[in-house]
């Protein structure tokens, strides 16, 4: 058998309605299908957004009320001086789902599907953190309705508040892909859930959410002053209640822009590996 | 000769398990290609380099002329795939996997939904196109997954594994889907682990054993080397054994065997002997329980083409 015998096969009933049409943008076109694709899931199976609803709620009652008083002296100006941070934290918490859903997914084949079919790479995982965002926004509606019911307040403007959800949304869509990462680099999806919980704790939990940074002890000064989700919640601080916002929403971007840059085609790549 | 698809020496290793150890698999269009082996052999690897999921590691393949690494693109342009486990999304409904489908093709919307209603109906799924796939039956998913492969209207099938796990009935459904495939003028390569199905679908056959192939021919000239068919039977009376036994060996020219206890087989040279069993059974008034006509096992196959078996019992096979 030689190479010239290999003919192309004639193309059986290649008339009719399913002749595609060659349109173009077709990694986001093939992207947002995808993407619906998660939001009717999400939507038909609601218990999955059950995380990023009871979370919030669960930090703030334990927090505000647990130690409010001691921290503030009051629980109202905690409320105020925590919220903003806990909207960080929910989001990025939030954000070690997809990776736990994506190696399920592609442990029950319907990625295979994906696969053969003549449409890019990259095209289901974009898909799957596009359809995610939901669960950000799902868990700032709650957190924020919480906390307006128990008297928060923004010292800015609506606006402006509004803007502080918007930059917490972006960082924890290019933070998503960290978590996409992970979840093609590990085999299991309870071991992703395992890695992203531990990378999450330091992150989270190693700022100045809780307490102003002076009371901390030195080593974890050194910490919180070199994490990057300290500026972030800084920058959703600042719009939420007001002081200089400039310096930590460009840091936010910046950390952003670098982790979409760093582990987005990092892990498509790990995705065209995985066998 | 022109070939759909072609594979010429493909090697795969995982880590230390080499799943392919140079395999050539070809047919030509319009045809069924049947891959036969155990679990284990390395057919659904070797579907996977086909469809474009795996790189091999040496050899090449081609599908209507196109290089399965190089113009991977192209290629899935024009094949379909149903893989050995459902990869269908079980939260969406059989409509909306389709339609998902055809959106990811390029099919404009209205097309898409035609399309999907067009193979809903054709596959027995138009009634249920509304629930989610989670509550189809097997029988369904397989159909639902089958009819995933067929949007893009590809020239090349792959079915792995279509039937395992479905009972008769079933299967005989998924067998007459695939001889309309094939009618539909496409090209269809079909793993199984059942001697009975690659004779009954394909044209040709491939068997397979631990990454190598070990036999390809027409099932005929297969069944030729392997044997043909025997004659079970089980008589009502264990008391009347002896007798039936007798009556097989008389018509058969072999001694029967006894497989399991209250079991006789024996190889027979064609369909009228079969008849023959039946009418002196009748005549010498001997009544049976089980009496039936069978292909060897794959178990059986092996052992003919390799001196051993696949490793475990015809009954584990066909679970
Ligand atoms: N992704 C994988 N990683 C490691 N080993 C694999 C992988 N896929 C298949 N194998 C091994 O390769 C061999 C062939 O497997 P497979 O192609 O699935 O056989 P079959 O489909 O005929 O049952 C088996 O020994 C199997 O364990
Ligand atoms: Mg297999």
């Amino acid at each position: 058998m030689t190479t010239t015998a290999l003919a192309p096969a004639q193309r059986p009933g290649g008339t009719g309605t399913a002749t595609p049409a060659r349109r173009p943008f077709a990694l986001l076109r093939h992207s947002l299908a995808l993407a619906g694709r998660s939001l009717t899931k999400t939507m038909r199976t609601p218990e999955q957004l059950l995380d990023v609803t009871l979370q919030p709620v669960i930090f703030v009652v334990i927090f505000v009320y647990l130690l409010g008083g001691a921290i503030a002296g009051s629980q109202h100006e905690y409320l105020q001086f925590l919220l903003p941070a806990i909207m960080v934290q929910t989001a990025m918490f939030a954000s070690t789902a997809i990776g736990v859903n994506l190696n399920t997914d592609i442990k029950k084949g319907v990625f295979d599907r994906f696969r053969s079919l003549p449409i890019a790479r990259s095209a289901p995982l974009i898909g799957a953190v596009v359809g995610d965002v939901i669960r950000f926004v799902v868990s700032m509606v709650v957190l924020l309705g919480l906390g307006f019911a128990l008297g928060f307040r923004f010292g800015t403007s609506p606006l402006l508040g509004l803007s502080a959800c918007l930059l917490v949304l972006v960082f924890s869509f290019c933070l998503s892909w960290a978590s996409v990462l992970i979840g093609m680099l590990v085999r299991e999806p309870g071991a992703v859930q395992g890695i992203s919980f531990v990378l999450m704790f330091p992150l989270t939990f190693g700022t100045n959410m809780m307490v102003q940074t002076s009371t901390l002890p030195g080593w974890l000064q050194a910490w919180v002053k070199l994490n990057p989700v300290t500026d972030v919640m800084a920058a959703s601080r600042a719009l939420m209640l007001g002081g200089p916002t400039a310096a930590p929403v460009l840091h936010t971007l910046a950390w952003s822009l670098g982790m979409l840059a760093v582990f987005a085609p990092l892990a498509v790549r790990a995705y065209r590996r995985r066998t | 000769m022109t070939f759909a698809f072609q594979a010429e020496g493909l090697v795969k290793r995982f880590g230390a398990t080499t799943a392919l150890a140079g395999v050539d698999l070809a047919a030509r269009p319009g045809t069924v290609l049947g891959v036969l082996g155990p679990n284990g052999a390395g057919k659904t690897t070797a579907v996977r380099i086909l469809a474009t999921l795996l790189r091999p590691d040496a050899g090449r393949a081609v599908v209507g002329g196109l290089d399965v690494v190089r113009d991977a693109d192209a290629v899935r342009r024009r094949i379909g795939l149903t893989g050995q486990y459902a990869s269908i999304d079980e939260d969406l409904t059989g409509a909306e996997n389709l339609v998902l489908i055809g959106r990811l093709l390029d099919l404009r919307t209205a097309d898409a939904r035609a399309r999907a209603a067009e193979l809903l109906a054709r596959f027995d799924l138009a009634e249920a196109a509304g629930r989610p796939a989670r509550t189809y039956s097997g029988g369904m998913r397989r159909r639902l997954d089958l009819a995933a492969s067929l949007v893009g209207r590809p020239d090349v099938i792959y079915l792995d594994e279509p039937t395992t796990g479905l009972d008769p009935a079933k299967r005989d459904d998924v067998w007459s889907m695939v001889r309309g495939l094939v009618g539909d003028g496409s090209t269809v390569l079909l793993t199984t682990q059942y001697l009975e199905e690659a004779d009954a679908l394909a044209d040709e056959i491939t068997v397979i054993d631990h990454g190598r192939v070990i036999a390809h021919d027409t099932p005929d000239d297969l069944k030729r080397i392997v044997g043909g068919q025997t004659v079970v039977v089980r008589p009502a009376d264990p008391a009347r054994l002896a007798e039936a036994g007798a009556i097989l060996a008389e018509v058969s020219g072999h001694q029967a065997e006894s497989p399991s206890r209250g079991v006789l087989t024996v190889p027979v040279p064609g369909d009228k002997a079969f008849t023959e069993v039946v009418r002196r059974l009748d005549a010498a008034g001997v009544a049976v329980v089980e009496l039936s006509l069978r292909l060897p096992s794959l178990d059986e196959v092996f052992f003919t083409l390799t001196g051993h078996g696949t490793g475990k019992s015809s009954e584990e096979a066909r679970a």
